[in-house]
């Protein structure tokens, strides 16, 4: 018991602050980026609809070892590999699907009239966007919000091939359990692995639970 | 003056139609659409929206809407299901068509419902909501004002002070009216004119009692109920009960028709 307080007192905290600062950039770069085309992608009839939404699926199917290595091969010239930036891009790309499909899921939900009704009252597709579609899908927004942060978080694959193990600049949570196994340090590999764990349960659980609660709001 | 002359296919439940319209509403005119389900009358409310594609021309006081936005029509509509704002409070749910205040106070009074400006649009009952859904479609001063089946689902009382809502604003703002309806009451109350679609055609235009009235001095019902000596029938939303005089077998789900001294 003293012999692990003694391991919390010392525990080396950079590698999930590394971790949540790389989640938090991730979700909010793909959310600017990705409203705009769940927008899009929920208004339109195109024929090529179902070729960009395969697309953008692609990191669900992926070996995370695919991506990875196009990801190197993309970033050779652009001086990204084993870096922090490199690690934001890449997964941007692996978590793509985890912000565009709950958005365009929420936009899709919604009452097609009440879109209309804003179009009918003279505003434009960006404008009925910001004041009418995103204000009603709280529950959508959230998920994708979320789950888009706690799966950066939880990332491994595709990190490891790009990022590496760089102490304060790519050894991430997932990373620095996998090293501490490798070192058969067993005792840190838990707490580490436990308090993964108890993060990723926590924000499933508040995602559930607003969720629930707006359902509640709107059925009441 | 609105000239419409559209031809669309539409895939409906009894299979491919085409939708085949002209039609000219004078400026000011009430019109009502009335038919069979299916028969193309709201997707003739969305053509003259902007909301759907056809093939010809919709002319509006000698402008050519083809390629013109939904955006920039100025025309009121007001959907079956309401299509209210949900984020917004009844207020902003005014507001946000047009920031003028004194417009959304007037109509709020004409609707009665000053009281719940602040409520958001799921605490409010059916009746409130199609009255919201109305005063909203006011908001932009429309020079057209689309109504499709703006009075289903509600009981008869509330069903007439609508009737006279309507009538009341479409004279307030001289607006041309287009109004999807299947109940005869409503279009003889509210309509100068009425057309009747089938299949994507119109098939009888007139004044309502023009459309609606028979020569013939019958009326037709479905028997609902037999007993001993006497069936129920339903006449219209009208219930009666009839004495058989002869020793004719009826059954529940009959068509018959009686007689009438009354029909037009």
């Amino acid at each position: 018991m003293h012999e692990l307080f003694n391991t919390l007192l010392i525990l080396d905290l950079a590698p999930f602050a590394l971790s949540f600062k790389l989640a938090t950039i991730t979700t909010l770069i793909l959310f600017v980026v990705t409203l705009p085309l769940a927008w899009i992608l929920s208004q339109s009839k195109s024929k090529i609809k179902p070729i960009i939404e395969s697309i953008v699926s692609l990191p669900l199917v992926l070996p995370p070892s695919v991506l990875g290595f196009y990801l190197l091969v993309a970033f050779s010239s652009f001086d990204l590999a084993f870096t922090f930036k490199g690690l934001v891009v890449a997964s941007c790309f692996y978590s793509l699907p985890f912000m565009v499909q709950p958005l365009q899921g929420g936009f899709e939900s919604l009452n097609k009239n009440m879109i209309e009704s804003s179009y009918i009252a003279g505003k434009s597709k960006w404008i009925t966007l910001f004041r009418v579609a995103l204000p009603n899908i709280k529950p959508a927004l959230m998920t994708a919000l979320i789950i888009t942060f706690a799966h950066t978080v939880g990332e491994f694959g595709v990190v490891l091939m790009i990022g590496g193990s760089i102490p304060d600049e790519t050894r991430v949570a997932s990373i620095a359990i996998y090293d501490l196994m490798n070192n058969l340090e067993y005792g840190k590999a838990h707490i580490y692995s436990a308090i993964m764990l108890v993060i990723s349960f926590f924000v499933l659980l508040s995602v559930y639970i607003f969720n629930h609660k707006q359902f509640k709001g709107v059925h009441r | 003056m609105i000239s419409l002359k559209i031809n669309k296919t539409l895939c409906g439940a009894k299979g491919e139609m085409n939708l085949e319209v002209d039609l000219k509403i004078k400026q000011g005119e009430f019109l009502a659409i009335s038919g069979e389900s299916g028969a193309g009358k709201s997707t003739l409310l969305r053509i003259l929206a902007g909301l759907e594609e056809a093939e010809g021309d919709v002319i509006v006081n000698g402008q050519n809407w083809r390629n013109f936005p939904v955006q920039k029509r100025q025309i009121g509509f007001v959907f079956q299901d309401f299509g209210l704002f949900e984020n917004m409070s009844v207020e902003q749910n005014l507001l946000f068509v047009a920031k003028d205040r004194a417009l959304a106070k007037e109509l709020l009074e004409i609707t009665q419902l000053r009281e719940l400006k602040n409520r958001k649009p799921n605490t409010l009952s059916g009746g409130q909501k199609q009255r919201l859904a109305l005063a909203r479609a006011f908001m932009s001063r429309p020079k057209i004002l689309l109504l499709d089946e703006p009075l289903s689902a509600l009981n008869h009382k509330m069903r007439v002070e609508l009737q006279k809502e309507i009538v009341k604003l479409h004279k307030r703002f001289g607006c041309t009216t287009l109004m999807v309806s299947h109940d005869a009451s409503d279009i003889y109350r509210m309509a100068s004119y009425v057309i009747v679609m089938e299949l994507g055609k119109i098939i009888k235009e007139g004044t309502a009692k023009d459309v609606f009235s028979t020569n013939s001095s019958y009326l037709s019902g479905e028997i609902l109920e037999v007993q001993k000596d006497i069936v129920v029938v339903l006449v219209g939303q009208q219930l009666v009960e009839l004495k058989i005089s002869n020793n004719k077998q009826f059954s529940v789900g009959d068509h018959i028709e009686l007689e009438s001294y009354l029909a037009f």
